[in-house]
């Protein structure tokens, strides 16, 4: 049995399930030359034109740019830069319609040429000298990206440190029409070796397998010329069918390996590139040409001249199919890429990229729009065309029922969507078209199961933070009291100490309660006296207010009386006051011993009790006070153990002494003597009574203006 | 201007499901035309019946589901229906026999179901089994070829025997099916069921005029027919080569097996592969895709199963014929082989090595 290897050497070709055998249509443009179009009056060049982000913008509106100066700077692995595809000025950064199936507006820098083709400085490398790294960084820094359709960017592709078994040179080209490969390696032969030539020194392969497909027997023969220096590179000439150009189905013709699922090709030892890709690669390295233009085949019956052509990345769609001759007819298709797995254009103005092998503008009879869809009638030829060997009918019906365990377990996920299956398909069903919606669908739901879950992680975490937390604290505490219990063991023998230390603290705590006590009477007795102020305020207010009306009569008399009655008011309720405090005081006073007595037990009880004592005491001080200036000594003597309610104390019983005075020289009316008399029992009584006297007053003055 | 959009591909293979259905049924006419010659033109009365009936049947019961009419009569799915169960029909049944039959496989072996797609029953052969089980006397009404028929038919006496089961000259159906010498005769397989039943041999029995040839009088010819007609189809790819193969030697295989062990009492196998409704099943009825396995390796245990199934009721069941009921079990069987025969999908392990 020899060896996959020594299989491969010999020639062999293994085969892929499935796949169609579309009419080819190639012959359009693949017997022409490849044409020159000359400058469009505008290049769209978007940011991105590959699988990956975008670089960092390196110019603004208004900028000259030279041929080849880059437009962006890759700033990271998965970013490739853009170019100036000729020398020009920078119109515009803006949003525009991007060449992808969503026709969603990607950053567009908008270009105008000055038709000068002004080259930025060039420097070639010699890549036998020039070390891996370098080669990366130039084939980066060039801007280039997989050309066969994904845009993968390249120096990744390249520099993967998994040893390489096999190079495999994707020149089969398998769609309908298409036949830029073709013309390049027609053309390029020797470039195109060249470039793998540098990838070969950067992957350092056991061989090369350039596979093409049968139906392209002169880039055969010419890449078969170019390869003859080289033994270890191996043109195989695959079967026409589609989809042979697919990555997996080559690396199954061409060396019977399957990529396993989930995998890339790298895991099994096999790189494969685009054979435009090679070229590129040479042009940037041997030339320091980035990635400025590609070849395009422009085909289709609504052009009266199909042919290939070399456009400048950025060209508009539209000003291709005018250089070729566009006719359009009513409900114009317009394809972007090939008829199996190109997408349909609705806007003109998407320029060329990287990855534009095609644009196809087919008369409505050459590529029949699609008819009314009708029932599978589960006939599985879409089973049998598969090259991944899926089930598309019970696909299509998981897809249609959004049954996405049965996708999963009938292997949605490898459908690579080549559309072999709706080719065939008798009832006209896009089963591509479900697939996608599916496949977008499931992507949908995994993003939201990872919020989901992400979301149940996070609130998990939080609840355990807290119980922890919870713990952590429930433990310190235990801890500290476990410390203190066992501290206070320990000092169990020292007893006496600390009998000695808690009787100091008491004392002391005895000391400070004793200082803040009068304090605190203090307060109180200025709080009292305040209340008694507002009080006599608010009833001399009420009292102003009622007399205006007496005043145009006799002006002082009213006032005099006013005053009086004041007084009078404000005696009342000192008497009605000291009356209470009468009452009050015995109790005060019985309390007062049993309280020092308990002081002894307990320092802050008994501070309390004297302060209470003590306010007591002052009350009926003040009482003694207001009825006579005499009894001064008295409230003195009740105070002598605080200076400074003495002094207070003293202070009131001066000012009520002078109101007594005052009320003395008063002319005193016989009615208001009498209403103070009342007053004594209650001071509301006497506010009553002190509002007839006025009343009383104010008639008087009445009768006597009269 | 605006352009149209549309999803990939954008090219697709010129063949519709309506032209499917049409290829098939054209398949069908060297069949029915063999039948005609040799068995009488009863077969094309009963075709009319039924394809009428049938387009009358759908478009009810479209009209009913609020589905567009039209374009389901085009895809000629009920018009294939009709024909398949008209040619399994005996000839000069009643009218009514195959309108019920039609109406039957239309509304409820087929729309009920969902339509086009998504029976789970072939609805010929549901109908076929529907009418054996209901009417079982005028379900084996067969008439023996015109060759060892004692009164010959003219067209106008197929149409008077169809439909008042009696011809214009006055002969009823009983009288029509004896032969010259008075013995009434049916189709050859019957007819050796009824002789082996009796106690005669396999010999004994072939003597008989009926078993002309070695698979019956006219029944070989009406097999090749659709053999052709099989082939036919084979060649434009429109059914896979797996399920008539499947069932030609599963039943061949069985029946040489079943013959050596006991040359007297079963027939060989060509007399199985040539007689009754074999090439008919096996190309044009089991290959219906919508209740048919759909993956490879199902196809060839469907095929295989329906062979078997054949054979067994054939020499040791109730029927003389049993493709209707074969067929329907292994229908049923259908959704199962589905999922135990998925194919290796591309870059996965075979099952048996996941588990």
């Amino acid at each position: 049995m020899p060896s996959l290897f020594q299989q491969i050497q010999a020639g062999v070709i293994w085969d892929f399930h499935g796949g169609v055998h579309p009419p080819p249509r190639k012959q359009q443009t693949s017997q022409k030359p490849v044409a020159v179009m000359p400058l469009p009056d505008r290049l769209y060049i978007p940011l991105r034109q590959h699988i990956g982000v975008a670089g960092q913008l390196l110019v603004k509106p208004g900028d000259q740019v030279l041929k080849g100066q880059p437009l962006t700077a890759a700033d990271n692995s998965m970013a490739v830069p853009v170019h100036a595809p000729t020398s020009g000025i920078v119109r515009a950064i803006m949003p525009h319609t991007s060449p992808h199936p969503s026709a969603l507006p990607e950053l567009t820098l908008l270009l105008e040429p000055d038709g000068l083709e002004q080259w930025r400085p060039r420097e070639p490398l010699n890549f036998a000298t020039s070390d891996k790294m370098t080669l990366l960084n130039r084939i980066q820094d060039s801007g280039i990206a997989g050309m066969g359709g994904a845009g993968f960017p390249t120096h990744l592709k390249s520099g993967v440190t998994q040893p390489v078994d096999y190079l495999i040179i994707n020149a089969v080209e398998c769609e309908p029409y298409i036949s830029a490969d073709d013309l390049l390696m027609q053309e390029a032969a020797t470039t195109i070796v060249k470039g793998i030539d540098i990838l070969c020194r950067l992957l350092n392969p056991k061989a090369v397998l350039i596979g093409i497909e049968d139906d392209k027997p002169i880039a055969a023969a010419a890449m078969m010329a170019a390869c003859n220096q080289r033994e270890n590179y191996l043109v195989r000439t695959v079967p026409t069918k589609y989809p042979s150009g697919g990555e997996k189905q080559l690396i199954q013709l061409l060396t019977n390996k399957e990529v396993p699922n989930g995998r890339r090709p790298v895991d099994i030892g096999i790189v494969m590139q685009n054979v435009g890709t090679a070229f590129a690669i040479a042009q940037a390295v041997l030339d320091d040409q980035p990635l400025l233009s590609r070849i395009v085949t422009v085909a289709g019956d609504t052009l009266s001249q199909p042919q290939n052509v070399l456009a400048l990345l950025g060209t508009p769609v539209s000003a291709l199919l005018d250089f070729c001759g566009f006719q359009p007819e009513s409900s114009q298709r317009v394809i972007m890429g090939g008829p199996m797995m190109g997408f349909a254009l609705a806007d003109l103005s998407v320029p060329v990229v990287k990855t534009t092998n095609c644009i196809l503008a087919p008369s409505a009879q050459e590529l029949p729009a699609d008819t009314k869809e009708m029932p599978c009638i589960r006939c599985s030829s879409c089973a049998d065309a598969c090259p991944a060997s899926l089930l598309p009918q019970q696909l299509l019906w998981y897809s249609k029922a959004k049954d996405t365990n049965k996708l999963a377990e009938y292997n949605l996920a490898d459908c690579i969507e080549c559309g072999a299956c709706a080719y065939v398909c008798p009832s006209e069903i896009p089963l591509v078209q479900y697939y996608r919606v599916a496949k977008a669908e499931i992507r949908e739901q995994q993003r939201e199961a990872l919020k989901a879950e992400q979301a149940k992680a996070r609130f998990e975490a939080r609840n355990a933070r807290l119980e922890r937390e919870k713990q952590q604290r429930a433990e310190r505490n235990q801890q500290l009291a476990a410390a203190r219990q066992q501290q206070q063991l320990a000092s169990g023998a020292s007893d006496a100490v600390a009998d000695a230390l808690a009787r100091i603290k008491a004392r002391q705590a005895q000391q400070t309660d004793g200082a803040a006590g009068p304090d605190k009477a203090v307060i109180q007795a200025e709080r009292e006296q305040k209340k008694q102020q507002a009080r006599e305020y608010q009833q001399q207010k009420a009292a102003a207010n009622t007399e205006p009306a007496a005043q145009p009569a006799s002006d002082a008399d009213s006032k005099a009386a006013a005053v009086a009655a004041a007084v009078a008011r404000a005696k009342a309720k000192k008497a009605a006051d000291s009356v209470k405090t009468d009452d009050a005081i015995s109790p005060a006073t019985a309390t007062d011993k049993p309280a020092a007595d308990s002081s002894t037990t307990d320092p802050r009880q008994a501070a309390i009790a004297a302060a209470i004592a003590r306010a007591k005491a002052k009350k009926a001080g003040a009482t003694e006070v207001a009825t006579s200036p005499a009894p001064e000594i008295s409230t003195a003597d009740t105070s002598t153990t605080d200076p400074r309610k003495a002094a207070v104390a003293a202070a009131l019983a001066r000012a009520k002494a002078k109101k007594a005075a005052g009320h003395a020289t008063s002319p005193e009316p016989a009615t208001d003597a009498a209403a103070a008399e009342q007053a004594i029992e209650d001071p509301r009584k006497a506010a009553i009574a002190a509002a007839i006297a006025r009343a009383k007053a104010k008639k008087q003055a009445d009768s006597e203006n009269s | 201007m605006s352009f149209k959009i549309a999803s990939s591909p954008h090219q697709r293979i010129s063949r519709s499901t309506a032209q499917i259905m049409r290829i098939v049924t054209l398949a069908c006419l060297p069949g029915i035309a063999v039948q005609a010659v040799l068995f009488g033109y009863g077969v094309l009365i009963q075709l009319l019946l039924a394809i009428v009936t049938a387009w009358l049947s759908e478009a009810a019961v479209l009209k009913l589901r609020g589905k567009a009419v039209l374009p389901s009569l085009k895809d000629n799915s009920a018009l294939l229906t009709a024909v398949l169960l008209a040619i399994s029909i005996p000839p000069y049944a009643p009218w009514w026999l195959v309108v019920i039959g039609t109406a039957f496989a239309i509304i409820i072996v087929k729309q009920l179901y969902g339509g086009l797609g998504n029976n789970l029953f072939n609805p010929a052969m549901a109908a076929y089994v529907l009418l054996l089980i209901s009417f079982p006397l005028q379900m084996t009404q067969w008439l023996p070829p015109l060759s060892l028929q004692s009164v010959s038919l003219t067209p106008l006496d197929a149409l008077c025997t169809v439909f008042s089961q009696y011809s214009c000259s006055g002969f009823s159906l009983s009288q029509l099916q004896s032969s010259i010498d008075g013995i009434t005769m049916a189709t050859p397989l019957d007819t050796l069921r009824t002789d082996l039943n009796r106690g005669l041999t396999l010999d004994e029995s072939l003597q008989k005029p009926v078993f002309y040839g070695f698979a019956g009088a006219g029944w070989l010819w009406v097999n090749l027919a659709y053999l052709a007609g099989g082939l036919l189809l084979l060649q434009q790819k429109i059914i896979s080569w797996r399920i008539p193969l499947a069932i030609l030697s599963s039943l061949f295989v069985l029946s040489s097996i079943a013959s050596l062990a006991s040359s007297d009492t079963v027939a060989g196998p060509l007399f199985h592969l040539f007689s009754g409704g074999t090439m008919l099943a096996a190309f044009f009825i089991a290959t219906d895709p919508v209740s048919a396995s759909t993956t490879n390796k199902g196809r060839l245990l469907y095929g295989g199963l329906i062979g078997l199934l054949v054979f067994l009721i054939r020499n040791f069941g109730g029927y003389p014929d049993a493709y209707a009921f074969a067929v329907l079990l292994a229908n049923m069987v259908v959704p199962l082989i589905d999922y135990y025969t998925r194919p290796r999908t591309y870059g996965h392990r075979p099952r048996s090595e996941l588990k």
